[in-house]
């Protein structure tokens, strides 16, 4: 039950565990009072740095996404080429990130809500696809909505799987890691 | 100007996912994503609203609550990546839900928030 949700792309506090900050400010200590809620939260590790590489990230990914858009307009009544290549291109780069992040390297504890939660968070929108698909619908273009949706679905779900084999294979693990490997490394 | 605004959105959208994303994964003990759902669904409705509201919303409000914060604050990234994670864990049932579930509920919220949008103006 807990691989899953250890080894996603958002889940910063993986890095918060007790054994990787010595000496950290959750080291028991008598003189907190845990029954107190103010006094509880002190043992818990900041999280400032974390919400603030997300933003900045985010702000990163926006800029790129609204850049893209902007660059490449397109009519009310027809397919947004701009968002399913900015949503195909941030789930190929996902599942790049991932691998890189959880199988090759030892990042530090910033690198992922910087550049997963935040980069590719801000740069790919679920809300600008759900709304393109209904102004198709609304300007009467039934078929041209269903052709978007699954186009952006397919492209998507393919990136992510092709951005992680593809790392893989270009690290020269041409061998998928077994998912108990990822949990380990994500614990390191 | 614009560029601002989609920046001050998106500095506020993307820890807020983290933020709500964290705080529903909590809620419950399955595999199923509801956290990356919930974010998508509620920035589609708001998104929804605004474009139904049209020529109501200034383009500095659509900057900064529509490109910016709800571009932010929603995420096909995450949820690809889930996605692929629970097809690969031996729980494809899990896969092919989120797929229909997001797609419904995320496009049922964007209809639902144009037509609150054009209804309210």
């Amino acid at each position: 039950m807990r691989r899953a949700r250890d080894a996603r792309p958002d889940d910063a506090r993986s890095h918060l565990a007790p054994a990787l900050l010595p000496g950290g400010p959750h080291i028991i200590d008598p003189d907190v009072d845990l029954h107190d809620p103010a006094q509880r939260a002190e043992t818990r590790p900041r999280e400032w740095d974390l919400l603030v590489a997300m933003a900045v990230g985010g702000v990163v990914g926006a800029e790129a996404r609204y850049g893209l858009s902007a660059a490449v307009p397109h009519a009310d009544d027809a397919i947004p080429w701009a968002t399913v290549l900015i949503n195909a291109s941030g789930c190929l780069l996902i599942g790049a990130l991932m691998v890189v992040l959880l199988e090759l390297a030892r990042p530090h504890r910033l690198w992922r809500p910087f550049l997963g939660v935040g980069v590719l968070g801000g740069y790919t929108t679920y809300s600008t696809f759900a709304v393109d698909a209904v102004r198709l619908i609304e300007q009467h273009r039934p078929g041209l909505a269903l052709g978007y949706v699954v186009t952006t679905f397919a492209a998507c779900l393919v990136a992510v799987w092709f951005g992680t084999v593809g790392t893989r294979v270009m690290a020269g693990r041409s061998r998928s890691a077994a998912p108990d490997d990822e949990v380990e490394a994500a614990r390191r | 100007m614009i560029a601002l605004m989609v920046a001050l959105g998106a500095a506020v959208g993307a820890p807020a996912r983290y933020l709500t994303d964290r705080a529903v994964q909590s809620g419950h003990d399955t595999l199923f994503p509801w956290g990356t759902l919930t974010v998508n669904v509620v920035a589609s409705l708001l998104l929804g609203g605004l474009v139904g509201a049209g020529a109501q919303v200034s383009p500095t409000t659509m900057a900064l609550v529509g490109t910016g914060f709800c571009g932010a604050l929603s995420t096909f990234s995450t949820f690809g990546y889930e996605t692929l994670r629970l097809a690969q864990e031996r729980a494809r049932f899990y896969a092919v839900t989120n797929v229909a579930i997001s797609l419904v509920a995320g496009l049922g919220a964007a209809a639902l928030g144009w037509s609150v949008g054009a209804a309210l103006v």
